[in-house]
């Protein structure tokens, strides 16, 4: 993977560094998982569990600022150690953020979970958290196999999650025209189904991280479109159906 | 590992190999008996007791072994000290790894590879498998707290899998560790079934159950003498009664499905002629909504790995949909192609109808279990609302790609990427 160098002690501190972010990638993925699934079985106690394991990878970006400034400072690395170091830092922070995405996700099963709402409700929302996930595991994947001709799935897939969001929060709209008294349930829906949108992003952020480390290039830049939600209007009624 | 019987059976195919390797010396010995024979006139018993001895002759040195041109025999032959740690790994059928001190993988099986995919030699294992129970039980490991652990791990993505994954280390000394993962996958599946039956299936049962309860209910009551009624109520019920028993076969066959989450490697399945008898046997479906079916295969072969009746169920599902949903248009294609893009070569089947099209905002949730763009019109056509969904879980453990084009007005095109190894 990487070549040797002549002080050991430089090979296993960036050595270290990779593993912590794998650590830290491990624990933002059970992190989400948790999160919608405490959401979608109303189950206050895991959500209550997801709170408090972002503590976690708070302490593990601090940690890999600290260790990854150590390095520059005592070894003065050029090329691709450089980048290296720099990469875990960008993918420490994105994680990190992925963690409190997946931690507001969880704060508000409570609110969600007052109501008791269809399971039709959540079942969008189920995929699309799996499409983000999907995402999230298979550029971790990647950063553990450094094979970034792989990457290009990233787009693909970054263009279904917006697909998905945008239906998502086309339904939810249509929910709240209905009766509302869905109105808090759906809004809560809405915040989240932005917050998993935005895992999808974060995952997309690391793979060009990873791109960049690997190849010493920034990825060609044809950013997919984003989602189409700016533009949904419904109507003030219900069409009839 | 070798327990007495297999070393008994062993030394009978020493004895047999020793026999076979040395069959041109004995051949020449008996044709010079019998030349000899020929021309000394000497008695038969003479000729029967020479073979016997050039027989023994080739089998005995018994301590002796020898050389043997095959790697095989010869491992055999030297015994389980010398029994190489990759043959050993080959032949466990459960997914297993070697790695060091340092995390680094030596060794996966095959198991492995096919289970998890992506995995090279000194590639870090925790890297791979970053689940923090799995960080704990490599870090406890390495850092020689126990000697040996377990933990059950779970992959959620892309297909669910459940292990009981037990670590130790390997020999004295070595400075090698071995992960063994026993697949739980099913008895998790039983439970989670259970809940999805549940969750899912009881709604749905539920419509129709209570439809059949009102005709009965009127039946006794208010149209207890009127026939014409009765016959209309009764063929109603008949349809609920049908429409719940297709409902309960596409949640088994989803729920097969998941349980066994990965492919059988090795099997090959022709597409043209999956394709051709897929649209052979919905002849009668498309001629009684006076749909046309053409078919635009590509030349040459087109075989995928896969299993046979698990794609015969996509391609069937998706024809259905096609012939039943696009029936205004009159005509469905169904073409083969193939894609070479460098990335993942592979080939696409599309089936392409021409009827009113797919909205734009359903597209993305159509594979969704139950969902349906629209409720009226999936009822009437006798759908289930799981059709999509047994697809999407079985071209995803083919490794395949379904991607759906539509426009309103236009039709729908349901392509099937079929990555080619």
């Amino acid at each position: 993977m990487q070549s040797v160098h002549i002080v050991s002690a430089y090979d296993e501190e960036l050595k270290y560094l990779s593993k912590r972010i794998a650590a830290m990638g491990g624990h933002a993925e059970r992190m989400v998982e948790q999160a919608v699934a405490a959401l979608v079985n109303a189950d206050p106690g895991l959500a209550q569990k997801v709170i408090r394991d972002d503590l976690v990878l708070d302490e593990g970006q601090r940690e890999i600022d600290d260790k990854a400034i150590i390095i520059i400072a005592k070894r003065q690395p050029m090329a691709t150690d450089l980048r290296e170091i720099v990469g875990a830092i960008r993918i420490s922070a994105d994680l990190e953020r992925v963690g409190d995405l997946g931690k507001n996700v969880a704060k508000r099963v409570v609110a969600v979970a007052d109501g008791r709402q269809p399971s039709s409700l959540f079942r969008g929302l189920e995929a699309l958290a799996n499409l983000a996930l999907t995402q999230l595991k298979e550029v971790l994947d990647v950063y553990a196999s450094r094979s970034v001709e792989k990457i290009g799935f990233v787009r693909d897939r970054d263009d279904q999650i917006d697909a998905m969001y945008t239906s998502l929060f086309r339904e939810l709209l249509t929910y709240m025209m209905e009766d509302p008294r869905n109105i808090t349930p759906c809004t809560h829906l809405l915040f989240c189904a932005k917050n998993i949108e935005r895992i999808g992003d974060h995952a997309t952020n690391i793979a060009e991280t990873i791109y960049y480390i690997v190849t010493g290039d920034q990825m060609p830049a044809d950013r997919p479109k984003g989602d189409k939600t700016d533009k949904i209007i419904l109507p003030a009624t219900q069409p009839a159906k | 590992m070798a327990d007495i019987g297999t070393e008994r059976k062993g030394k009978a195919q020493a004895v047999a190999m020793r026999l076979w390797n040395s069959r041109w010396p004995l051949a020449a010995g008996f044709v010079a008996v019998l030349i000899v024979y020929g021309f000394a006139g000497m008695s038969g018993y003479v000729v029967l007791l020479a073979g016997a001895v050039l027989v023994a002759a080739a089998i005995l040195p018994p301590g002796v072994a020898r050389q043997s041109t095959e790697n095989a025999a010869a491992v055999e032959a030297s015994g389980l000290q010398q029994l190489s740690g990759e043959y050993l790994a080959a032949a466990v059928a459960d997914p297993l790894i070697i790695f060091d001190r340092s995390a680094a993988i030596v060794h996966a099986n095959a198991a492995a590879v096919a289970a998890f995919g992506g995995i090279a030699p000194g590639m870090s294992l925790s890297l791979k498998f970053r689940a923090p129970e799995m960080q704990s039980l490599l870090d406890n490991m390495l850092a020689g707290n126990v000697a040996s652990d377990s933990v059950d791990y779970i992959e959620r993505l892309p297909v669910e899998r459940a292990y009981r994954v037990s670590a130790s280390s390997v020999g004295h000394a070595t400075d090698l560790y071995v992960l063994v993962f026993k697949d739980q996958s099913e008895a998790r599946r039983i439970d989670r079934m259970r809940a999805d039956f549940i969750a899912n299936a009881s709604h749905e049962l539920r419509t129709p159950l209570a439809s059949i309860a009102g005709f009965i209910e009127t039946l006794r009551g208010p149209a207890r003498n009127d026939p014409a009624a009765r016959e209309q109520f009764l063929q109603i019920m008949q349809n609920q009664t049908s429409r719940m028993a297709r409902l309960i076969d596409d949640l088994l066959s989803l729920s097969r499905l998941e349980m066994k989450p990965y492919l059988k490697l090795g099997t090959e399945v022709d597409l043209r002629q999956a394709l051709d008898s897929v649209i052979d046997s919905l002849g009668p479906l498309a001629k009684e909504n006076g749909v046309v079916i053409e078919r635009d295969f590509a030349e040459g072969p087109l075989a995928v790995p896969g299993d046979r009746d698990e794609l015969f169920q996509v391609f069937e599902n998706l024809l259905e949909n096609a012939c039943k949903y696009g029936q205004s248009g009159g005509r469905v294609v169904v073409s083969i192609t193939r894609s070479d893009s460098d990335t993942e070569p592979g080939i696409d089947v599309t089936i392409r109808d021409f009827g009113p099209g797919i909205p734009e905002e359903h597209i993305p949730r159509i594979t969704e279990r139950f969902y349906r763009v629209d409720v009226e019109n999936s009822r009437t056509q006798k759908g289930t609302g799981l059709g999509l969904s047994i697809v999407k879980h079985i071209l995803t453990r083919h490794n395949a790609r379904l991607s759906i084009w539509s426009e309103v007005g236009k039709g729908a095109a349901f392509t099937v990427h079929l990555p080619v190894r």
